[in-house]
């Protein structure tokens, strides 16, 4: 058994630190959160150089073919850099298209994915903001050949930004996978301003919005299950972003700590603010651990992966916040400022612990998981 | 990354366990639950120990040539983990196989490995370990228990308390102050010193969950000779901490498969118990608090796991064992509150289940200051983990 990263799993993540440090500095955060997508071309020609929207995609459709371990150790480093933008939805979408999409569809949007001239993200939140899927309500009406859209979603990641919002809508009991041209007519794109302004959040309207059969992904398949599947998958990617978060968040307050002086002696002295450090570390080795088994349990379709993703959103949901708690607090006045970037993970830590679901949602994942008497 | 365990791990599993498997004694069954000071269950878990050693799984992590095995950390892990899986009755002699054979090993005479280990590996001698007293305790070098010259030897005088196992002990790793003038570090020696001398008396000290797990131990005029200083002399404090990285390197991977099976009769017994007239475990706070009791303790397997890697790669005992130690008795705490507002007043019976959550409830509130308290854990992640500056 060997619980680390390997060698080109480190080196990997190393020049993800170094990448990330010289194209996403804290400056360069703040400027794109003033921006109305966040989104900077530049920037995201950077990661896709890089291989990292494609690192999931398979070969064949021109990505890395790379492991959620991977993926992890670069989530971890974008999460450290507080990266803005599209990166974890198109994730999503296109983990989506991977496991629904027929060929065709698969080469259709990974390739372009991969190739980065294609952002993405799912529109599957309602006004109910649940992330149960038995929640959702919007009907895709059958009609002309395809489906009809009409109705609203919210809380769309980077909807301004993607290219194709693929739309999760019911048909009677099943569900439908409906990609959707951002531009395409009937589409309206509203911002949903909300805390984090690295992640923007919008609601989108359909106002009959056809979507032609053979557009429609997982037509013959389990939408649900892909659904669910890709879920799961950003999820780990989260978890793992969520964990560099917290690493940034407890290296700057315990090197705050170090050099802070009161009563005339450095405050990282005194047992009160080392024990909050100490919880801070333990919360955020204990959010790795989570955060790379689940990544790992995916990886290797373990029986225990569905429940190692549901242990790890709900571990960081609460560990993340408490870990940027504790930071600002540490700080005193200068970390509550807007001029220091603890702000910055101390508002990504909120919209984090909501996205896929917070802990409260997941340990109910987790007791129906282990619960049941089968 | 590769969680699966390697095939001679396996290998090294599946005999442990089909061993275990034809010895641990059929009449045991799960047995045991509080009183550890009775001579005839003495004698039963020393038989036990016997076997084990017959069988030669005692003492896995000692070298070959002192009669162990050379076990890996996580063979060690192994070996814990399939104790507790098969619910074997516990080693009475732990302290001898997992802190001062150790530590004999690393610093002791030819003439103390060749006389102890073998008794300690049989479990033939007990061991016990004298270092807390009334007032040295987070303060350990605070130390005070009088060792006066006579000639070559030592007399001692003084009080130990807290002492595990000292009530069946035949030997004890003494800590006591050899020169009162040295800074406090300096001053202490380790001796290894007989249970049965004159002088020596133990009381059990009975503890809030009735039983009694530790004792006090007195010292009047105790003579020790020469050949019994464990390291040199006045380096006692190199000694302790030898031994204290030791018993901290045993990352709690047997317990975990103790809290593991709490855990599933509590998840059981929240079918049986109601709320509202329904069984408790439809109650969505009910879930919610078993779901973070299983993600708590899956994360503490992630993270042994995580460490016993660590641990493998750098060699010698880190800071792994205080993250550890805090981690599981804060966990384990919780947990048996969880326990108790599942089960209302049936968790304070002590015929409910065999009064075993009563019992649980309160021996872990012993979790978070026994083997080093959470703040000393704190105080150790924050200066030797993080590098914050001393706070004392």
């Amino acid at each position: 058994m060997d619980f680390d990263l390997s060698k080109p799993q480190k080196l990997l993540k190393e020049s993800a630190r170094a990448l990330l440090a010289r194209e996403c500095g804290a400056g360069r955060v703040r400027e794109l959160m003033e921006t109305e997508t966040a989104h900077d071309e530049g920037l995201w020609r950077a990661l896709a150089e890089q291989g990292w929207t494609g690192l999931l995609v398979p070969e064949a459709q021109g990505g890395l073919g790379l492991g959620l371990v991977e993926m992890a150790a670069v989530a971890e480093e974008m999460g450290r850099a507080c990266l803005p933008g599209a990166f974890l939805s198109t994730l999503f979408a296109a983990a989506l298209v991977e496991r629904a999409g027929s060929a065709e569809q698969r080469a259709k949007y990974l390739e372009p994915i991969a190739a980065g001239e294609l952002k993405a993200t799912v529109a599957l939140l309602e006004e109910s903001a649940s992330w149960d899927a038995d929640a959702l309500k919007l009907e895709a009406s059958r009609g002309g050949g395809g489906f009809n859209l009409k109705g609203r979603k919210l809380f769309v990641p980077d909807a301004g930004v993607a290219d194709v919002l693929v739309c999760v809508a019911r048909d009677g009991d099943s569900l439908v996978l409906l990609p959707v041209a951002r531009g395409a007519e009937g589409v309206t794109v509203k911002p949903m301003p909300s805390m984090d302004a690295t992640r923007k959040l919008y609601e989108v309207r359909f106002e009959g919005v056809s979507v032609a059969e053979s557009y429609v992904l997982g037509a013959d398949g389990d939408a649900r299950g892909a659904l669910q599947g890709a879920s799961e998958v950003a999820t780990a990617v989260l978890c793992a972003e969520m964990v560099g978060g917290m690493q940034w968040v407890l290296d700057t307050t315990v090197e705050y700590a170090k050099t802070r002086q009161q009563f005339g002696r450095p405050v990282g002295s005194f047992q009160a603010v080392q024990h909050m450090c100490a919880d801070m570390l333990l919360m955020t080795e204990s959010a790795r651990s989570a955060a790379y088994y689940a990544a790992w349990a995916l990886t290797e379709r373990d029986p225990s992966a569905r429940a190692a993703v549901s242990v790890a959103k709900a571990y960081c949901s609460d560990a993340y916040r408490e870990v940027a708690n504790r930071g600002v607090q540490v700080h005193g006045g200068i970390g509550f400022t807007w001029e220091h970037d603890l702000q910055l993970y101390y508002k990504r830590s909120k919209s984090s612990e909501t996205l896929f679901g917070d802990a409260t949602f997941h340990r109910e994942r987790i007791a129906r998981l282990v619960m049941s008497d089968e | 990354m590769d969680l699966n365990l390697t095939p001679s791990e396996r290998e090294f599993r599946d005999e442990f366990r089909a061993w275990l498997g034809e010895n641990v004694p059929a009449e045991w069954a799960g047995g045991g639950g509080g009183s550890e000071d009775r001579a005839e269950y003495i004698e039963y878990l020393r038989a036990w120990q016997r076997k084990l050693y017959d069988g030669g799984w005692a003492g896995i992590s000692w070298p070959k040539e002192f009669g162990g095995r050379g076990a890996t950390l996580l063979e060690q892990a192994i070996f814990q983990e399939e104790l507790a899986r098969a619910n074997a009755p516990q080693l009475v002699g732990t302290i001898g196989l997992s802190l001062v054979g150790p530590t004999i090993i690393a610093l002791g005479t030819e003439g103390q490995k060749a006389r102890h280990l073998p008794q300690i590996l049989s479990g033939d001698e007990i061991w016990c370990q004298g270092f807390s007293e009334p007032n040295a305790g987070s303060d350990l070098a605070a130390l005070g228990t009088k060792a006066a010259r006579d000639g070559e030897d030592f007399i001692i005088n003084g009080q130990k308390i807290w002492t595990s196992f000292a009530q069946m002990a035949d030997w004890c790793l003494l800590l006591v102050r050899t020169d009162a003038e040295a800074p406090k570090h300096k001053g202490i020696t380790c001796l290894l010193a007989d249970m049965h001398a004159a002088g020596v008396t133990v009381r059990p000290l009975r503890q809030m969950s009735g039983d009694s797990g530790f004792n006090e131990v007195f010292f009047s005029d105790v003579r020790i000779g020469p050949s019994q200083v464990l390291g040199e002399v006045n380096k006692g404090w190199t000694t302790a901490i030898t031994a204290l990285m030791n018993e901290r390197a045993n990352l709690g991977t047997g317990i975990q498969v103790v809290f593991k099976r709490q855990l599933e009769a509590l998840i059981a017994r929240s079918k049986t118990v109601e709320r509202d007239g329904r069984p408790a475990s439809e109650d969505p706070l009910v879930r919610q608090k078993l779901a973070q009791a299983y993600l708590e303790l899956e994360i503490l397997r992630l993270n042994t796991n995580r460490a016993l890697t660590s641990l493998s790669k750098a060699g010698a005992p880190g800071a792994e064992g205080s993250i550890q130690k805090l981690y599981w008795s804060e966990m384990n705490q919780r947990t048996q509150q969880y326990a108790q507002e599942i089960l209302g007043p049936y968790g304070q019976l002590k015929e409910f289940d065999k009064g075993a959550w009563e019992y649980a409830y309160l021996r872990t509130r012993g979790n978070t200051i026994e083997a080093g308290t959470s703040e000393i854990q704190r105080n150790i992640i924050a200066e030797r983990v993080l590098g914050l500056p001393k706070s004392y």
